[in-house]
C-alpha cells in the first residue's frame, strides 16, 4: 500500500469511526427482547451486537399468559421483541400491539421452509416471524406401558393397570385440544356443543390421572412415576435423553401445530434494530443451535438441512417433515371463544 | 417447679419438631443442588457441576442482587411507614374504615394488584424499572408490617407515655426511648415478615418491572427457567443464601452474645 | 405537638401511599368490571353488570367454598402448631430470641418453586417420606401424599406457618413471666394460667396470625397446582386465570371485587371479636 492509500484508508476508517461513535449514530441503538430463559443460544446476543453493533438486552418470562398480560396492561412500552406462541401472536395483531414487518428488511426470511409462510394464524407472516415449532402428543414409557398406544383415547380412556400413572397438560388450549381431537373436533372450535362435550370426556379422564402437570411431566416418566403423559414433542425429548425406553406418537385423531413466533411490538422505537435482531436470529446457525440444544424443530430449513444425523436417530420426532406438521391444525386464537374454554377448564379441575 | 421443667422438655421437642418440619424440605434442596442430573426431582449423582454454572450465570447473579435491594428498601419504607401507621391507628377513634384499608393490600389477589399497578403506572407515563416494583411491593408490607405492630400496641400502658411527657421529655424522645423499645419485637416481626414476602414476590414484580435485566428479580428470573427446566443452579443459589444467612446468624450470636429483645431498664 | 398534627404525621405518609398506589389502581381494576371483555382481550367500554350476574354462579361459590375450608385447615394447623412454638421462642434466654425467630423464617429466602419441587420429592409415591415409613415397616403400600387435598395442606402450612409464629412472638413476647408466676401463686395450674391469662391477653396476635395465614392461603395459586397437581382449583387459581388465560379482565375484576367483599365481611367479624375477647386497655 502506497503511503497515500494508507493515510486515506486511515482518514475513512477514523470517520467511519467518529461516525459510529456519535451519539445517535449506530451504536447507540439498543433493543429489548423478552423471551423464555434459554431459549436462544447464550452467546448470541453478544455475538448479534459485535456483528451489527446494536446493543441487546434479555428480559425473560415465565409464561405467554403473563407476558401477553403485560404487554396488554402496559402497550408494550420498554419492549421491542418478544416471543409468544401463535395465538398469543395472532391476538397481539388484532389488538394493534404488534408491528408489521417489513419484508425488505429480513432477506433471511429465505431461510424458512416455504410452507412457514402459509401459517393460519398469520398468513405471509405479515405480523411475526416462526421461530420454532412442533406439536403435542403422547410421550410413554415403551417398559411401563403395554402395546403400543396410538390414540388420545389410550390417555383418556385408560387401561386400568395405567391408571393414576398418567399427566396431562394443564394449559387450557391443549387440555381441552386432547378432549376435542378425540372426540374428531378441530383444535380451534368455537362451538359450544362441542366444547361442552369435550369437557365431559375430561373430567371423566380426570379420575384415572395422576396430575396436571405442565412442566416436570418429563421427569414423572424418567422416575417411573408417570407411564403415560400429554407432552410437547421437544420435551418428550428430554425425557429420551434421561431414559431411552421413552418414546413419542402423534395419536393418530391428529393433533395441533404450536409456533413459538419473533413479535416487533408496534410500541418499539427501534423497529429497524428490531428487524436487524430478526433477521440474525433467522440465519442457519441459531436455528442449528434451538434443535441441537433445546431439542425443538425449527422452521429454518437451511438448520435443519445442517442438522447430525445421529441427532435425528436418537430423536425420530426431529425429523418430522414440514408437510407432516402442517397436516396438523395450527393452533390459533378463538376470540370470545376463550371464555368458554376458561370456563370448561375450570368445570374440569373442580370437579372431583 | 416440677411440673413447669416437664412442659418446658415437651415445649422444647415441639418446637425442635416444628424447626425439623420447617427445615426437612431445605436439607433435600441443598442435596439436590448437588445433583449430577438437571432434574429437579430425581438424584443420580454427586456433582459440584451447578455452583461451578452459577458463577458463570451472570443473569441469575444479578437477579439475586436486584432481589436483595427490592426487598431491602421496600422493607425500610414499609417498617417506617407501617409502624407509624398503626401507633396513629391505636391512638384516638377507632376507625372501621381506616382498619379495612390498611388490610385491603393483603386481600387484594396478586394479579388483581399486579395488573391494577401496571395500568396505573402507563397511565402516568411512568418509566418501570427496579423502582416500580420496590413501590409496589412497599403496599403490600405496609399492610403486614401495620398489623403485626397493632398486635404489640394493644393493651399498651399508656401512663408509661404520659409520665413520660409529663416528666418534660419531648414526643421524638418519647418514642425514642420509651415507645420503640416496647414495640421493638413487633417491628422486627414487621419487618422480617415484610422482608420474606419481599424476596419470593414473582407476579406483581414481573408486571410492574421494567423491561430488561436491570429490573429483574430472582423469582423472575427462576419461573422464567420453568419452561426449559428450572435447573440445580438455582438450588445452589437457595443453598448459598441460606448457608451465608445461618453463618451470619450463628455468628452475631457468638460475637454479640445477642442483645435482649426486652429493655431490661423497665424490669419487666 | 397537639393531638390531630400528630394524627397526621402518623397516619398521613402511611395513608397517602396507600391511597396512591392502592386505592387508586385497584379503583382502576374496580371501574373494569362494569365492561365487558373484547373479542380479542382488552376491554370493551359497554357499561353493563353482566359480569356480576355471571359471577353468581353455583360453580364459582363451590370452588370458593372449597377453597374456604382448605385455607381454613391450614390456618387452625398453624395456630395450633405454632402458638406452642411461639410461646417457647418467646420464653428462650433474653439472647437467644432473635437468633430463633431468625432461624424460622430463614427456609424462606430460598425460593418457593424449588421448596416446592423439594416437597414433591418429600411426597411423592417413591419419595422419601414413604420410603422411610415402609423401611421402618409402619405401612405396606406407599401412601397417597401428593396430588391431593392433603398436600395443599401441608404446603400452605408449610409456607404461612413463620408468618403465625412471628406474629405471635410479638404478642407473646409481651407478657412477662411474672403473669405466669403471679397465677401460680395465686393457685392456678398450668392449663388453668394459660387459658385464662395467657390466651386472652394474646388475643390480638392470635387473630392477626390466622388473618394472614389464612388471607395468604386463600389467594395462592402455585401450591394448589403444583402440589395439588392441579387437581383442586382454589379461589386464587380461578381469578388468575381470568386475567391472564381468558384475557377477560372485566370478569375477573368482578370475581376478584366479590372475593374482596366477602373478605373484608369476614375482617370485620375478626375484628369485633378481637375486641370482644381482648380486656379493655389501660388508658392513662
Amino acid at each position: 500500500m502506497t503511503k497515500k492509500t494508507g493515510i486515506f484508508s486511515a482518514i475513512c476508517a477514523g470517520v467511519c469511526l467518529a461516525a459510529l461513535g456519535s451519539g445517535g449514530g449506530l451504536a447507540a441503538e439498543k433493543i429489548v427482547i423478552s423471551n423464555w430463559d434459554g431459549y436462544m443460544p447464550g452467546d448470541l446476543l453478544e455475538n448479534f451486537t459485535k456483528e451489527t453493533g446494536v446493543a441487546a438486552e434479555l428480559a425473560v418470562h415465565a409464561t405467554n399468559e403473563e407476558i401477553m398480560g403485560k404487554i396488554t396492561a402496559s402497550g408494550g412500552k420498554g419492549f421491542d421483541i418478544i416471543f409468544v406462541s401463535s395465538p398469543f401472536a395472532e391476538a397481539l395483531t388484532k389488538l394493534g400491539l404488534a408491528a408489521e414487518l417489513d419484508h425488505a428488511k429480513l432477506p433471511n426470511l429465505k431461510n424458512l421452509y416455504p410452507d412457514a409462510a402459509r401459517l393460519g394464524y398469520d398468513e405471509g407472516n405479515t405480523h411475526s416471524v416462526p421461530y420454532a415449532w412442533g406439536t403435542t402428543g403422547l410421550c410413554y414409557r415403551s417398559d411401563l406401558v403395554s402395546g403400543t398406544p396410538d390414540s388420545w383415547n389410550d390417555m383418556l380412556k385408560p387401561k386400568p393397570e395405567l391408571a393414576g400413572k398418567i399427566t396431562m397438560l394443564g394449559t387450557d388450549r391443549w387440555l381441552l385440544g386432547a378432549g376435542l381431537k378425540a372426540l374428531g373436533y378441530s383444535i380451534n372450535s368455537t362451538d359450544e356443543a362441542q366444547i361442552t362435550a369435550a369437557r365431559d370426556l375430561l373430567i371423566e379422564a380426570k379420575k384415572s390421572l395422576l396430575a396436571y402437570d405442565d412442566t416436570t411431566f418429563y421427569a414423572k416418566l424418567v422416575s417411573g412415576e408417570a407411564a403415560l403423559v400429554h407432552a410437547w414433542d421437544g420435551w418428550c425429548n428430554y425425557g429420551i435423553a434421561e431414559n431411552d425406553k421413552i418414546r413419542f406418537v402423534i395419536p393418530k385423531e391428529g393433533s395441533d401445530l404450536w409456533v413459538d413466533t419473533m413479535v416487533v411490538l408496534a410500541a418499539s422505537e427501534n423497529q429497524d434494530a428490531a428487524h436487524k435482531f430478526i433477521d440474525y436470529v433467522l440465519r442457519a446457525d441459531t436455528g442449528k443451535w434451538v434443535a441441537e440444544n433445546i431439542l425443538y424443530k425449527v422452521p429454518n430449513k437451511a438448520a435443519m438441512d445442517g442438522l447430525d444425523p445421529s441427532l435425528l436417530q436418537t430423536y425420530p420426532n426431529m425429523a418430522m417433515t414440514p408437510a407432516s406438521l402442517l397436516a396438523l391444525e395450527a393452533m390459533r386464537d378463538i376470540g370470545g371463544a376463550q371464555k368458554a374454554y376458561t370456563r370448561a377448564v375450570t368445570e374440569i379441575t373442580a370437579a372431583q | 417447679m416440677a411440673k413447669a421443667r416437664k412442659q418446658h422438655a415437651a415445649l422444647r421437642l415441639h418446637a425442635g419438631l416444628v424447626y425439623v418440619f420447617l427445615y426437612a424440605p431445605i436439607a433435600v434442596l441443598v442435596v439436590l443442588s448437588f445433583n449430577r442430573s438437571g432434574l429437579p426431582t430425581a438424584w443420580t449423582g454427586f456433582s459440584t457441576k451447578w455452583y461451578a454454572a452459577l458463577a458463570d450465570n451472570a443473569a441469575i447473579l444479578n437477579s439475586v442482587g436486584n432481589t436483595l435491594i427490592v426487598a431491602g428498601v421496600s422493607t425500610m419504607l414499609a417498617t417506617v411507614l407501617g409502624t407509624l401507621l398503626a401507633l396513629g391507628l391505636e391512638q384516638g377513634r377507632r376507625s372501621s374504615v381506616l382498619d379495612a384499608v390498611v388490610f385491603a393490600p393483603m386481600i387484594i389477589p396478586d394479579i388483581v394488584l399486579a395488573i391494577a399497578l401496571l395500568s396505573f403506572y402507563t397511565l402516568l407515563n411512568m418509566t418501570l424499572g427496579l423502582h416500580s416494583i420496590i413501590l409496589s411491593h412497599v403496599v403490600f408490607n405496609i399492610a403486614f408490617v401495620c398489623a403485626v405492630v397493632r398486635t404489640r400496641l394493644r393493651d399498651f400502658d399508656h401512663a408509661v407515655i404520659d409520665a413520660s411527657i409529663d416528666l418534660g421529655a419531648s414526643q421524638v424522645t418519647t418514642f425514642r426511648r420509651i415507645t420503640l423499645p416496647l414495640i421493638f419485637p413487633g417491628v422486627l416481626s414487621g419487618a422480617l415478615l415484610a422482608f420474606t414476602l419481599s424476596i419470593d414476590e414473582f407476579i406483581i414484580a414481573f408486571f410492574t418491572a421494567g423491561a430488561g435485566p436491570a429490573s429483574t428479580t430472582f423469582p423472575m428470573q427462576v419461573y422464567a427457567m420453568i419452561r426449559f427446566g428450572v435447573t440445580p443452579e438455582v438450588n445452589a443459589v437457595a443453598t448459598l443464601v441460606i448457608g451465608v444467612s445461618f453463618t451470619l446468624v450463628l455468628l452475631s450470636q457468638r460475637l454479640g452474645r445477642g442483645a435482649p429483645l426486652r429493655p431490661r431498664a423497665l424490669g419487666r | 405537638m397537639n393531638l390531630s398534627l400528630r394524627r397526621l404525621v402518623l397516619l398521613g405518609p402511611g395513608l397517602t401511599w396507600l391511597a396512591v398506589f392502592l386505592v387508586v389502581p385497584c379503583a382502576l381494576v374496580f371501574t373494569y368490571s362494569f365492561f365487558e371483555r373484547g373479542v380479542y382481550g382488552g376491554i370493551d367500554y359497554v357499561f353493563g353488570l353482566g359480569n356480576y350476574a355471571r359471577a353468581i354462579d353455583a360453580l364459582y361459590l363451590k370452588i370458593f367454598l372449597q377453597s374456604l375450608k382448605i385455607a381454613l385447615t391450614a390456618t387452625v394447623l398453624a395456630l395450633v402448631i405454632g402458638y406452642p412454638a411461639a410461646y417457647f421462642i418467646a420464653g428462650a434466654p433474653a439472647n437467644r430470641q432473635k437468633a430463633l425467630l431468625l432461624l424460622a423464617i430463614l427456609p424462606f429466602w430460598s425460593n418457593y418453586l424449588i421448596r416446592t419441587y423439594a416437597w414433591m420429592v418429600l411426597l411423592n409415591r417413591e419419595g422419601l417420606i414413604n420410603r422411610g415409613l415402609a423401611a421402618a415397616g409402619v405401612i405396606d403400600t406407599p401412601l397417597p401424599l401428593l396430588y391431593n387435598d392433603f398436600a395443599i395442606v401441608v404446603g400452605l402450612l408449610y409456607a404461612y406457618l413463620p408468618f403465625m409464629i412471628l406474629t405471635l412472638y410479638a404478642s407473646i413476647a409481651r407478657l412477662g413471666p411474672e403473669l405466669r408466676e403471679a397465677s401460680a401463686d395465686l393457685g392456678a395450674g398450668w392449663a388453668q394460667t394459660f387459658v385464662r391469662v395467657t390466651v386472652p391477653l394474646t388475643v390480638p396476635g392470635i387473630a392477626a396470625g390466622c388473618v394472614f395465614v389464612f388471607v395468604l392461603s386463600i389467594g395462592n395459586f402455585i401450591t394448589p397446582d403444583l402440589l395439588g397437581g392441579g387437581r383442586r382449583i382454589m379461589v386464587g387459581n380461578l381469578i388468575y386465570d381470568q386475567f391472564l388465560s381468558a384475557r377477560d379482565w372485566p370478569f375477573g375484576a368482578s370475581l376478584a371485587f366479590i372475593l374482596i367483599g366477602i373478605m373484608m365481611m369476614l375482617l370485620f367479624a375478626q375484628a369485633w371479636l378481637v375486641n370482644r375477647t381482648a380486656p379493655g386497655a389501660a388508658r392513662g
